[in-house]
């Protein structure tokens, strides 16, 4: 052994500083690598935050300001947030829009629940051919339908107000109703046995068991639609008509450049407000966000 | 006690159809049935007043002159007829339309899976990334597009400075016929956080053994792309396409915005600059509530619903994720 030794130590050396380099080698490669995607990744992240901080740099400009093509403010004019309120009748668009929101968050999920249950947890002849309608109503293009709606709520005296929006919701919402049984496949059947079996009913299944269980869901489904509410447009612009004081906020701030404000700078700052409820909710509430948006698109 | 003597006299004799049990399956069956119509009822009365009635008055709507103030007289084809040699604008309108679906859609999808795969990537920060990229996909439409309108001013605008610095005379964007969608589409393509979080779910799913065995086999990145990442994303691909491309058909809300904000008047014609943002959906708009040609809209509604559903049959077609045998359990 010991005559072995100083060649087979030798050839040794020489192999593993060999192996090193090669390790060095490739870890450096590695090390680029990283280095390139995160760079990559810190572009991207700069493209998609560049136009939120430009529109808030350019909400606190002063008029004159905004007009030219500086990006940072000069003079931080904060009054152009006050100024939004009073030149346009901002609060009364707030106020519409929350009660709108509000209003079909509640009726949504009162009535996409049990559907949603039916769908997933009980066997029927006509499921298949209910889910493939309710997948239908959540392709089909809203403005298939909108004419003979908008007689059937002209008739009701209806147009002008609200209510045309939130009506229809509290009769179950397609996409909450698909949402909603995405999830509830993935409880297991044993827990609902287990509570049917100690005598629970369906419905004290439903209340009971299985409610607290869809908590995520329904916060997910809760969020999507008070701001799908919060951010409609083509609804509100059709029934809300002519009058400001009926308007949600969408539809003011659609038309606040060319009836309030000559400069970007307030319409800027009513685009911030607009934007602002989402973004904060969306920080406290991020996981059930993506959860939601996941559960939707990895079934397809 | 009535159920217990039932109970014991089954119990004697198991096999066979009972005649004396008959009536209390047939009861609870009753029971169950209920219980089912009770859960779907909302969805039921739904289904019928807001998707099957106004989808039958849309159809009958399209053969009739109805416009709001007299009744509904039959005219059979003359709507039609109409859209399809009379209407001025139509074509442009669905020329714009199918611009949207073949250039806006891939684009896209293309983007989002591009992003995807560069945040699936990370090491460091993914879930920091991934808050980030989504987050424009939450900014109301409306307000994204005032924004873009604002960003893409030719003067004051930021993006034609940097191009400026770039040594690039930018174009007009919003107010040039050429640019105005090309400019929609930046402004879909900064809103695709949706389909990227989508996709990203999609490639964090697929199996580390299938890449650990396709680079034991020798293979290079773009064919592990290509045999291992896209086979198995595809159906998650082809559902947010179809998705993608049906929210195209119905552009409405980005093109009629970027018009009045980019005109500075909410009397800007559909479609400002030159019609070149004029879309199906406002075409039917315009022919409805400010023409108030109920039953050309509706013709138009139908010519909508059919290439709309050609798509979601697709989809259907090829989905397997949509099986419903998956709720059995």
């Amino acid at each position: 052994m010991t005559a072995l030794a100083p060649a087979a130590r030798d050839r040794s050396a020489r192999g593993v500083s060999a192996h090193n380099a090669a390790r060095r080698r490739s870890g450096r490669r590695r090390t680029l690598i990283w280095i390139a995607e995160h760079a990559l990744a810190c572009g991207l992240a700069v493209a998609f935050l560049g136009p939120v901080v430009f529109i808030l740099l350019t909400s606190v400009m002063t008029d004159q300001q905004s007009l030219t093509s500086n990006l940072w403010p000069a003079h931080w004019q904060w009054s152009n947030y006050t100024a939004v309120f009073s030149k346009a009748p901002t609060g009364t668009w707030i106020k519409n829009t929350v009660v709108y929101a509000g209003l079909v968050t509640m009726c949504t999920l009162v009535s996409s629940v049990p559907v949603a249950y039916a769908l997933a947890r009980f066997r029927f002849r006509a499921r298949n051919g209910v889910f493939l309608a309710v997948i239908m109503m959540m392709m089909l293009p809203p403005q298939v339908l909108v004419i003979p709606m908008y007689i059937m709520w002209a008739r009701l005296h209806l147009t002008g107000t609200i209510w045309p929006l939130v009506i229809p919701c509290a009769f179950g919402d397609a996409f909450s109703i698909f949402l909603l049984r995405q999830f509830l496949l993935t409880i297991p059947e044993d827990y609902l046995n287990a509570a049917r079996i100690d005598g629970c009913s369906e419905v004290r299944v439903l209340l009971r068991v299985v409610l607290p269980m869809m908590r995520p869901a329904i916060v997910a489904v809760g969020l999507f639609a008070f701001f799908n509410a919060w951010n409609d447009y083509y609804g509100p612009l059709i029934y809300t008509g002519e009058k400001p004081e009926h308007w949600t906020l969408a539809v003011g701030l659609a038309s606040f450049k060319s009836a309030h404000a000559v400069q970007w700078n307030l319409t800027m700052a009513a685009t911030v407000i607009a934007m602002a409820p989402v973004i904060i909710v969306f920080f406290f509430a991020q996981k059930a966000f993506i959860e939601g948006v996941t559960l939707t698109g990895v079934k397809g | 006690m009535g159920t217990l003597s039932l109970a014991t006299r089954t119990a004697r004799r198991p096999p066979g159809p009972d005649p004396q049990t008959s009536p209390a399956v047939r009861a609870k069956r009753r029971r169950t049935r209920v219980r089912i119509l009770l859960f779907l009822s909302p969805w039921i009365v739904g289904f019928t007043v807001f998707l099957a009635y106004p989808l039958v008055m849309t159809l009958w709507l399209s053969f009739t002159n109805s416009d709001m103030i007299s009744s509904p007289h039959f005219v059979g084809l003359r709507n039609y007829r109409y859209m399809f040699s009379d209407d001025p604008q139509i074509w442009q309108a669905v020329r714009n339309t199918g611009w949207l679906m073949a250039v806006m859609v891939p684009a896209q999808v293309l983007f989002a899976l591009g992003v995807a795969m560069v945040t699936a990537r990370l090491k460091a920060g993914a879930g920091l990334f991934r808050t980030l990229f989504y987050l424009p996909a939450l900014a109301p439409p409306v307000a994204a597009t005032v924004a873009f309108v604002c960003l893409f001013n030719p003067s004051s605008g930021p993006v034609n400075k940097i191009l400026g610095l770039l040594g690039v005379h930018g174009p007009l964007w919003f107010d040039s016929p050429v640019w105005s969608k090309p400019a929609l589409t930046m402004l879909t393509l900064w809103g695709s956080g949706t389909m990227m979080v989508i996709f990203l779910a999609a490639l964090l799913d697929v199996p580390a053994e299938l890449y650990e065995a396709a680079e034991l086999d020798g293979t290079n990145p773009l064919q592990r792309f290509r045999y291992v990442t896209l086979p198995t994303i595809s159906p998650v691909v082809l559902f947010a396409t179809v998705t993608a491309v049906i929210a195209a058909l119905q552009y409405f809300t980005q093109a009629m915005v970027a018009s009045q904000t980019a005109d500075g008047s909410i009397q800007a014609p559909p479609g400002y600059p030159g019609g070149s943002t004029l879309t199906f959906s406002q075409q039917l708009y315009t022919a409805g509530f400010t023409q108030f040609h109920m039953g050309y809209a509706c013709a138009l509604a139908v010519v909508l619903f059919i290439v709309a559903m050609v798509f979601t049959v697709a989809l259907l077609r090829r989905a397997s994720g949509f099986n419903t045998e998956e709720a059995t359990q």
